[in-house]
């Protein structure tokens, strides 16, 4: 009998603690982050997509060799002793055309390894995580920024200038040197 | 009745003033269901930490508009193998029966929709009504969830109008009436002469049944709960146990009527414990027409008074349902037939006892 009654005020006193606790919450503010509206804070250190600042870049695929899945492609182009190519703002010259520069985020796996080898830090995480896209060829991004003609332009230039040097050399080769020329 | 009065003069035919003041209550719930289905989603919300709908209208306030608007377009799709005739009388009988209910309410002092003298036991008879509707509904869908939500249905509210009609009885010893209008004129003026705090008693027998009336108050509104299917009452529409219970293959409009019906029915319930213990219509104050000397004032702020208390514990339901849990059939079964009818018969004894000594 006595387990009779302290049921039923168990229950009922229950059922007004769980309305006391309810009823505070009615009030308190939301915890809810309107996502496209507002985007939550992001940790500092959070890895995202990447992004390559090609003024800074000098070329040296260090990233592209880092990347465990090989999603950076880079390819380069020596340029000419005429060429000025101008300095990265660390100051250190630039010695290399890049034609191609790559990235798959299709394949990417955010790894931040390709962040610390660069010599120039021209590679960094972004705070950008929408870019889902309907085609997976639309994650391939390319960095570079020269033109295709350009790009056309640099390896023809090259192309030339070695052909030169090596018309040079077959010229000096073919040419007799009498001044050098020592008995054996 | 002053609404009756003027419309049948106005009409010269009481047969079309009653079918016009019929609309009355329609008119009031379907604005009341929209508001309601907002409410509840604003509060289940906010009592998780969440914002809940925004995004149509101010602070989401037409999300119910689009969901109608929604509905209305949705496929009508009956079952293959359902009983068609039964499945598509099913949603009108459950609105119907819940819509009866209303023929019984004041609202305000100028408006009931048939002042009959037994109106309280008419109201317990309609909602019969609806539980013929959810078992047809659950039977005809030839569904195993359909069916067993609409059973447990049947068994709930069977289970719970003995205590619900216990506790009216009780109310019916003190006041001697059981129509609602007459209820409600009774506990005119002021807050002590609510039901609750001993209606009209002299002073010594009012002291002595303000306890026994709280505990009637609670068992009335437990039990009430538990017949309109509101959480932790709602194992007939179980989600977790059984996708949505007996209206689990109904679709568009059809399923709005359920939908509707359920919020008529919490409304109808709210309205009928709150003209039995609080006064229905009544100001607890006493009103402003009467000291501006605006008489036609008074129904108008009875009917704001009635829809408030109305809606106050539309908001309870909410506020109970978003905190307590779903009870197992057993507990529920437990909770009736091992609680709420053993304390509600002691109660109508001992009420009946001190109305009885005329102290």
């Amino acid at each position: 009998m006595r387990e009779y009654f302290s049921n039923i005020w168990s229950g009922l006193f229950t059922v007004l603690v769980g309305m006391k606790i309810t009823f505070k919450h009615l009030f308190e503010p939301s915890v809810t982050i309107q996502y496209p509206d507002e985007k939550p804070k992001l940790p500092e250190r959070a890895r995202n997509r990447l992004y390559v600042n090609m003024d800074d870049c000098i070329g040296c695929d260090q990233c592209s060799r880092a990347c465990p899945v090989s999603c950076i492609e880079i390819e380069t182009v020596k340029a000419l002793p005429t060429d000025d190519l101008g300095k990265t703002s660390q100051g250190k010259k630039k010695a290399l055309w890049v034609t191609k520069f790559n990235i798959d985020f299709a394949k990417c796996c955010y790894c931040q390894l390709c962040v610390f080898p660069c010599p120039t830090e021209c590679i960094y995480m972004t705070e950008t995580y929408e870019f889902s896209e309907y085609q997976r060829d639309s994650l391939n991004y390319s960095f570079v920024t020269l033109t295709p003609s350009e790009i056309e332009e640099k390896k023809d230039n090259f192309a030339k200038f070695e052909a030169e040097k090596a018309a040079q050399k077959a010229a000096a080769a073919a040419a007799p040197k009498p001044a050098q020329k020592t008995d054996e | 009745m002053i609404i009756y009065e003027y419309l049948s003069e106005l009409f010269g035919s009481s047969v079309l003033a009653s079918v016009i003041q019929s609309l009355f209550p329609l008119i009031f719930l379907i604005p009341f269901a929209l508001f309601a289905v907002w409410l509840e989603r604003k509060v289940s919300a906010f009592m998780q930490d969440r914002i809940g709908p925004n995004r149509v209208g101010k602070h989401g306030w037409l999300q119910t508009v689009a969901d109608i608007l929604k509905l209305i377009q949705k496929e009508d799709i009956t079952a293959a193998n359902a009983d068609k005739p039964l499945f598509n009388i099913a949603p009108v009988l459950v609105f119907a029966g819940s819509y009866l209910a209303f023929a019984a309410i004041p609202f305000s002092s100028a408006y009931i929709g048939s002042s009959i003298d037994l109106g309280l036991l008419f109201i317990v008879a309609a909602s019969g009504f609806v539980v013929a509707g959810i078992l047809m509904g659950g039977w005809a869908s030839n569904n195993k969830y359909s069916l067993l939500g609409a059973v447990r249905s049947a068994a709930q509210v069977v289970s719970y109008e003995i205590p619900t009609v216990l506790v009216i009885l009780s109310v019916v010893m003190l006041t001697g009436s059981l129509s609602l209008y007459e209820l409600s004129e009774m506990q005119t003026s002021s807050i002590h002469n609510w039901i609750l705090f001993g209606g009209n008693a002299p002073l010594l027998q009012k002291i002595l049944l303000i306890p026994f009336m709280f505990i009637g108050f609670i068992i009335l509104y437990i039990s009430s709960l538990a017949e309109v299917n509101r959480t932790p009452f709602d194992i007939p529409e179980a989600e977790s146990e059984l996708v949505a219970g007996f209206h689990t293959e109904y679709s568009g409009m059809k399923f709005a009527m359920f939908f509707l019906a359920e919020y008529a029915n919490m409304f109808a319930v709210s309205a009928i414990v709150s003209a039995i213990f609080l006064g229905g219509y009544q100001s607890p104050f006493g009103y402003l027409g009467n000291t501006l000397g605006l008489s036609w004032l008074v129904p108008i702020e009875q009917f704001l008074w009635f829809s408030a208390k109305g809606l106050f514990f539309v908001f309870v339901q909410m506020w109970l349902r978003w905190t307590l849990p779903r009870l197992r059939v057993d507990q529920l079964m437990a909770l009736c037939w091992k609680y709420l009818i053993p304390i509600a018969f002691v109660n109508l004894l001992i009420i009946g006892l001190i109305v009885l000594i005329k102290i």
